[in-house]
């Protein structure tokens, strides 16, 4: 009997948190670089209203994903510009990309309200299809997104832990200085974080409008960059962790659905709130090694000294 | 040949340079806003003069304009408050749900309360709810466990779910409608409006939170402990300054002004507890704020302009078609104007 | 690896030589005329008190900052360094005071980040086994997987060194290397150095410790005020020689030593004390260790120390800033342990700190402002502050001191480092304290306002004030201290009365070293 719960819960949860977990990734390499952005909910617009509009206007969303990843990107660099050439404060910026994400993801997507696309193609692999609580739910009937997420994330922790840009990424996030004595220079290593970050996060806006929703509308990420900005943190800007926990938010939705479906009233809202409770629950319950784990250049940042 | 005297006395003058500055940003943006606008194909010409013709030229609009102000005047000193002691508050979101949310049961509870008993503590109650939840993120900072960027940032998006929690249960009001929101409100608990506009009483709080902040900071002497916390915290604990009791006095301070204006919202524009309160004021009370360098006329200039803006967001969705939303490029605009200009005039 | 193949034949040029340098910062000559050589497979020593020019030359020769005169050539040909770059590239690796590595990362990542040939895919094992083969080498033990954070810091100075081998350094210059040791850290330290100059690396040992120096130098050189004051060979020298070099004949006590000590009021008791005061210590913080200290009315205790003996934890310790783990601190006859620094301020304790601007001032806000901060309570009017009567009652203190008052309008940071001083004691003096704490109080002034500051903490202690003057200019401390005491290692290791010691017996036990000579 629970069985199709758990397999319900878990099915919503894997669908939820593609987005999530992209833009979480994104997010992260850029935190690891030193720089927060949260204006991480415009840059998920631009992408979910690029890649609609493109796909609506050439029929395909093999172009439009690669827009909205483009447009992320560029995006991003934007935002680099203003904080690492302009050495402008980064809160503030972030909170204007959030106003110019709500801005030009409008007027990309006022075109195409309402138009019909045929979005990410979803697959599944056939031996999969067989077992009988997986045909009657969405498990492993995925787009390329939502397959490619966990090699993503898994990829993401290789480059950072594993290869020396990673390295010098995380070494510019910690300490700008040390890395500039080694010789390295700290702006080319953040434009680069940023760039990779903002793909990322154009694609999982991608994902909403290409996949879940097939749809555009203004703000139609509702808060999702927001609650990537408090993943990053729970996860310990950790790419492996990010996935569990995108499980985790993405699925306290699912779970409400679920429950409510069988009749147990929990408030959605009570639900909703879980991701930025348990984010701060974790942050006071780990406070010394959480704050520890924040790559320490970042940390200034929060403390209005940069 | 002889300086023109405006040069000369703007050249003299330290607020008339700032005011010219703020002036040539503000064009600046126009400018840029009107290419954004031509490229979509409209016509920015036309879009500026139906705004001014709406906003300064009709009363009514010049009334919708303070209205629009009001919030965002409560949002700006919540944030500029906290700010010179150093403190980075975003949380004007969340604490104005909450100080909406606390009024809000103060006017449910005392519905049968005269309107001289009922006001002050419907006010008291919304100052209370911003307050208080900005003071949690107030006692983490100054336990030195959470930084409060964080802690206000993640609060923002609960108060919000916890004002919708209520409507939709325990408050939930029995009249059918299109959406969920509580009962109105007794008469006794709404701020009184003017001249058959929607300008209400909050306006008159805003403007004297306004005031308030500027006294406090300036001429107390609690201020010149603030300032010296914000100018240099060791230099300030050494000479005996309780840091850590200012950090969560300050904050809660910011909040209750966000809580205010959330009560002013819901008081004075709503008549009930509802959903979509706010569209981002907290956010851009945290970009006046930091626009006008945390000074009290700039904040005041600021949230004008603001409102202005945000009028022309709806002018320009009836006459030209264009989305409510895209008045966040010219919001935009102006701020990467001001954050690209190196060591600005803003801090 | 090692530049012993370059060979250490007697006729080879030395690897490093400065000749004649000399760098002047405004009125002070901080080298003067100063030659230095560094061979092959030799440790040298580089001796001298804080604030003779051993900071400034290592800066040089690490391409911090350009001399104002001299040369400096490696391999006996000319060099010009204008960046650490340079400096680098030539094979001159420096280990700072402040490590330059980032707590978070591994041992092997920090070193990796240094490396210049490091593949794009970072192959932990082939680094970690070269860091260990040169670990095992020259008995660098650390772990390369291990986080630089949960390091000491003994091992934390090991990566550093490592970094510099791996970058194939040929010449390493320790500032101050043992400062942060333990001495089980520092005799390792030692063994390290040996292994190093056996494979032929030069080694520049700069150092105030003089047992070390003579411990493991093959050459010495003391640096005193700018100039080479000797260089004496270590198999002949001994401590008391050294101190001699480094601190120089001086007479103790100055010609005011000669006024009669102001009488003190029969009976009364004791203004500040300490005692068997400990306190915990962070990161590269001393510890103070079961201090007992005692300050009267109208005296001045002066307190000496090199750098790192725990002067700031002291100062802090008695301020209120940082608690006593363990101890009792008295003010007055009563229990003030647990008080306040607010409270300690209000019963009459004052600051004069080393760095005004940064410490007792706030930088943007006005003179007037300035001037009220710290008074506590006194010119609280209602709500706001009672300006006319601070105005008039710091203007009466700037007069009696003898100080031109400051436009009251301006930020503190527009005024000049000596009138901020003026501006911070004036405050600070106003109200009678009971006690001062001067922590450094003429650093990095110039000498007509640090004069009037010397001046001025005699008259504050002639008007029955306590003073505690922590001080690292011998000078000023025999010319002030009515007692003197040495601070070392968090704890207090000798007391002398006025006109009581001598700058060599101070030398050692500021120093560490117990010569000969007190036995």
């Amino acid at each position: 009997m629970t069985t199709p719960l758990l397999v319900g819960i878990l099915a919503g949860a894997i669908l939820s948190g593609t987005s999530l977990l992209y833009a979480a990734l994104g997010e992260t390499i850029g935190e690891r670089a030193g720089i927060v952005n949260l204006g991480l909910e415009g840059i998920l617009l631009i992408g979910a209203s690029v890649g609609f509009a493109v796909t609506a206007a050439t029929g395909s969303a093999w172009w439009g994903l690669p827009a909205a990843a483009a447009a992320g990107a560029a995006s991003n660099l934007l935002f680099g510009w203003l904080v690492v050439a302009r050495r402008a404060n980064q809160l503030a910026s972030g909170l204007a990309m959030m106003f110019l994400g709500f801005g030009v993801s409008a007027l990309v997507g006022a075109r195409w309200v309402g138009a019909v696309i045929v979005g990410l193609p979803k697959w599944r692999p056939p031996l999969l299809g067989t077992l009988p609580w997986v045909k009657s739910s969405t498990l492993f009937h995925y787009d390329v997104l939502t397959w490619l997420a966990l090699p993503v994330a898994l990829l993401l922790w290789w480059v950072l832990f594993r290869t020396r840009w990673g390295l010098r990424v995380r070494a510019v996030g910690e300490s700008p200085t040390a890395t500039y004595a080694a010789g390295i220079d700290p702006s080319a290593l953040q434009y680069q974080a940023l760039a990779a970050g903002g793909a990322l996060g154009g694609v999982a806006g991608a994902h909403l409008s290409l996949s879940l929703t097939l749809t555009w509308a203004e703000y139609m990420t509702a808060g999702r960059g927001f609650i990537a900005i408090a993943l990053v943190i729970f996860s310990k800007w950790d790419p492996l962790r990010a996935v569990a926990g995108a499980l985790l938010f993405g699925g306290a939705e699912a779970l409400q659905l679920q429950l409510q479906a069988r009749g147990v009233e929990i408030s959605p809202f009570l639900l909703e709130m879980s991701p930025y409770v348990l984010t701060l629950v974790v942050l006071l319950a780990w406070g010394g090694s959480r704050r520890l784990a924040a790559p320490a250049s970042l940390g200034r940042t929060f403390q209005g000294v940069q | 040949m002889p300086e023109p005297a405006l040069a000369a006395a703007v050249r003299r003058s330290p607020a008339l340079r700032a005011s010219a500055r703020y002036l040539a940003v503000v064009l600046a943006a126009l400018a840029v806003f009107a290419a954004v606008l031509l490229l979509a194909g409209k016509d920015p010409l036309r879009a500026y003069a139906d705004t001014f013709r709406d906003t300064l030229a009709d009363a009514y609009g010049f009334s919708e304009l303070l209205v629009r102000m009001t919030p965002l005047l409560l949002a700006a000193v919540a944030v500029a408050l906290p700010a010179r002691l150093g403190l980075i508050n975003v949380g004007g979101e969340g604490q104005l749900y909450m100080g909406a949310w606390l009024a809000s049961a103060g006017a449910l509870l005392f519905p049968r309360w005269p309107a001289w008993l009922l006001l002050p503590l419907v006010a008291m109650l919304g100052f209370a709810g911003g307050a208080l939840w900005a003071a949690i993120p107030g006692v983490l900072r100054g336990l030195r466990l959470v930084n409060e960027t964080i802690a206000t940032l993640l609060l923002n998006y609960v108060a919000p779910l916890v004002v919708s929690y209520s409507i939709f249960g325990p408050w939930r009001s029995a009249e059918s409608s299109a959406y969920p929101q509580s009962p109105a409100f007794a008469d006794a608990a709404r701020l009184p409006s003017f001249l058959d506009t929607r300008i209400h009483a909050g306006l008159l709080v805003s403007l004297a939170a306004l005031l308030f902040y500027w006294l406090l900071l300036e001429k107390t002497r609690w201020g010149v402990q603030m300032r010296a916390i914000g100018g240099n915290p060791e230099a300030a604990q050494r000479l005996g300054i309780p840091v850590a009791v200012w950090i969560v006095v300050a904050l809660a301070m910011g909040g209750g002004m966000a809580g205010l204006a959330g009560m002013g919202e819901v008081m004075g524009i709503h008549g009930r507890l509802r959903q979509g309160l706010s569209p981002g004021y907290g956010f851009t009370g945290f970009l006046i704020a930091w626009l006008a360098g945390g000074r009290a006329m700039g904040i005041l200039l600021m949230a004008f302009l603001f409102a202005m803006i945000t009028s022309a967001g709806d002018t320009l969705q009836i006459t030209q078609g264009v989305p409510y939303a895209v008045v966040n490029i010219l919001l935009a605009v102006i701020l990467f104007i001001v954050l690209a200009r190196r060591r600005g005039w803003a801090r | 690896m090692g530049p012993r193949d370059a060979g250490t034949s007697p006729g080879a040029p030395p690897l490093l030589e400065a000749r004649s340098i000399r760098k002047r910062y405004g009125p002070v000559l901080a080298n003067d005329g100063v030659d230095l050589t560094l061979c092959r497979g030799e440790v040298h020593a580089l001796l001298g008190e804080n604030g003779a020019g051993k900071s400034t030359l290592s800066k040089i020769l690490y391409g911090f900052i350009r001399p104002d005169a001299g040369e400096l050539l490696w391999n006996g040909e000319r060099v010009e360094l204008g960046s650490p770059r340079d400096a680098r590239r030539l094979g001159i690796g420096m280990v700072f005071q402040s490590f330059m590595l980032i707590p978070a990362l591994s041992v092997l990542e920090n070193i990796a980040l240094f490396l210049g040939d490091l593949p794009a895919i970072v192959r932990g094992e082939a680094v970690g086994r070269r860091i260990r083969a040169l670990g095992d080498r020259f008995g660098l033990h650390v772990d390369p997987s291990a986080p630089v954070r949960q390091l000491s810091v003994g091992d934390q100075q090991k990566v550093e060194i490592l970094k510099l081998l791996l970058a194939e350094a040929r010449v390493l210059v320790f500032d101050e290397p043992t400062k942060v040791l333990a001495p089980h850290e520092v005799r390792a330290l030692v063994r390290v150095f040996g292994a190093l100059k056996a494979e032929g690396y030069a080694i520049l040992f700069i150092t105030h410790k003089l047992r070390e120096a003579l411990a493991c130098a093959d050459r010495i050189t003391v640096l005193r005020q700018g100039r080479v004051a000797g260089r004496p060979r270590p198999d002949q020298a001994d401590a008391a020689t050294l101190v001699k070099l480094m601190f120089g004949d001086r007479e103790p006590g100055p010609s005011v030593a000669a006024e009669a000590a102001p009488s003190r009021p029969p009976g009364a008791g004791p203004i500040f004390e300490l005692r068997g005061a400990w306190s915990r210590a962070s990161g590269s913080e001393t510890p103070l260790r079961g201090l007992d200290l005692t300050i009267r009315a109208g005296e001045i205790v002066g307190v000496a120390g090199v750098s790192g003996s725990g002067q700031k934890e002291l100062g802090d310790l008695i301020l209120g800033l940082r608690p006593l783990s363990a101890g009792t601190r008295w003010f007055d006859g009563e229990d003030a342990s647990s008080w306040s620094i607010a409270r300690l301020r209000e019963r009459g304790v004052a600051f004069v700190p080393e760095d005004p601007l940064a410490m007792a001032a706030v930088p943007g806000m006005s003179v007037r402002e300035n001037l009220v901060l710290g008074t506590g309570r006194r010119y609280w009017k209602g709500a706001t502050v009672d300006w006319p009567r601070l105005e008039s009652a710091m203007t009466a203190s700037f007069g009696a001191l003898a100080f031109p008052v400051p436009p009251l309008d301006r930020p503190a940071f527009a005024l000049s480092g000596g009138n901020l001083q003026r501006m911070v004691i004036a405050r600070e003096l106003a109200h009678a304290p009971r006690l001062v704490v001067a922590l450094y109080p003429t650093r990095g002034l110039d000498v007509r306002s640090a004069v009037s500051v010397r001046e001025l903490l005699q008259r504050a202690r002639d008007t029955g004030t306590g003073v505690l003057l922590i001080s690292e200019d011998l000078d000023e401390l025999a010319e002030l201290s009515d007692r003197l005491l040495v601070l070392y290692g968090g704890a207090v290791t000798g007391e002398f009365a006025r006109g009581g010691w001598t700058a060599e017996e101070v030398g050692h036990l500021m120093t560490g070293s117990k010569g000969a000579a007190l036995a």
